[in-house]
């Protein structure tokens, strides 16, 4: 079974407001060198057998099309899962 | 309603207005109510059937189709009605999208931008002010150019986002159609709390018209506790539109 790994981020100049949140909660555990937070999200895509051109090139146009709003978010990552 | 117009308007009464269904939308009973307040008929449309039965406009309701999974509206608008209602929208069919609803026609491309997290990430409810900047849409000619109006706000992922370029392009063609008056309650870019397409048939807005479409249950106005009724004149303007058309 193979595995494609699609990682998408909010766009830099988009305002993350859960990433804010994140970035105000840390320092009252003690976690004070972070001084930003942006939270993304992470998407694994399984597919029967080996992650062919063609698996990553489909996964490729899932990500630009579904998993991601390209007015608010960047793919940043779609790439095969090494067992 | 009707007390910022001169004469009477003609309205299609008997008209047939649809109001789809997904998965986890909330406000579908009330939008029908709203529609048959206005003296239209509503008609059920069902997320998974791609027929529009013949309607002579739509109401996207607002809710949580799909649990806002993904992004807000982000799955809904690959329902099977989804592909018929853009190509009417396109057409010139006129549709609404409250809340929810503007979330998915956003990820449908018939409107510009999107909807993020409200910016101090907590669910608003409020009955919030509005200022009409377009009265020339198919939802809104039977209002007044800057009249405030009070509907309830209600929602979570609410703040309105666009590039500059795009928010520059929306005020130039004056398709700002609604804006938040006094305060701006999520963060959206430029106040903006409603849009729509460059024809004028599709509007996108966060608030809810249809919760402030019957005396007694609506928000506090002048003429009383609950008696607010601003968003009838919703619906009655798209019957007064397909009257024109």
């Amino acid at each position: 079974m193979g595995r494609v790994v699609v990682d998408v981020m909010p766009k830099p100049e988009i305002l993350d407001p859960q990433g804010k949140a994140v970035a105000g909660a840390l320092p009252r555990l003690g976690f004070t060198q972070f001084t930003g937070v942006r939270q993304g999200k992470r998407f694994e895509l399984e597919v029967e057998g080996p992650v062919t051109d063609e698996v990553l090139a489909a996964a490729r146009e899932a990500a630009t099309t579904m998993l991601s709003n390209p007015v608010i978010e960047d793919v940043v990552r779609v790439a095969a899962q090494e067992d | 309603m009707g007390q910022t117009v001169s004469s009477r308007p003609q309205l299609a009464t008997g008209a047939r207005i649809g109001v789809v269904t997904f998965p986890g939308t909330l406000d579908d009973r009330d939008a029908a109510r709203a529609v048959r307040l206005a003296g239209a008929e509503p008609v059920a449309l069902w997320h998974g059937d791609a027929d529009l039965h013949a309607v002579d406009a739509v109401v996207l309701p607002g809710g949580f189709s799909y649990g806002d999974y993904l992004r807000a509206g982000a799955i809904s608008r690959f329902a099977p009605i989804m592909d018929v209602l853009v190509d009417a929208a396109r057409g010139g069919l006129p549709v609404l999208g409250i809340c929810n609803g503007f979330q998915v026609l956003t990820e449908a491309h018939l409107l510009p931008g999107s909807m993020i997290k409200n910016d101090d990430l907590h669910f608003v409810c409020r009955e919030q002010v509005l200022s009409v900047q377009n009265v020339d849409t198919a939802w809104t000619r039977l209002f007044s150019p800057g009249e405030h109006i009070t509907i309830p706000l209600k929602n979570q992922d609410g703040q309105y986002v666009a590039t500059d370029r795009e928010l520059d392009e929306l005020e130039a063609e004056g398709r700002v159609v609604f804006r938040y008056e006094g305060v701006n309650p999520n963060g959206s870019r430029r106040g903006i709390a409603g849009i729509t397409n460059e024809r004028g048939n599709v509007v996108g807005l966060m608030p809810h018209p249809e919760h402030a479409v019957e005396p007694g249950f609506g928000p506090d106005s002048d003429a009383g506790p609950r008696a607010g009724t601003d968003g009838l004149r919703f619906f009655t303007s798209v019957l007064s539109a397909l009257v024109h058309a």
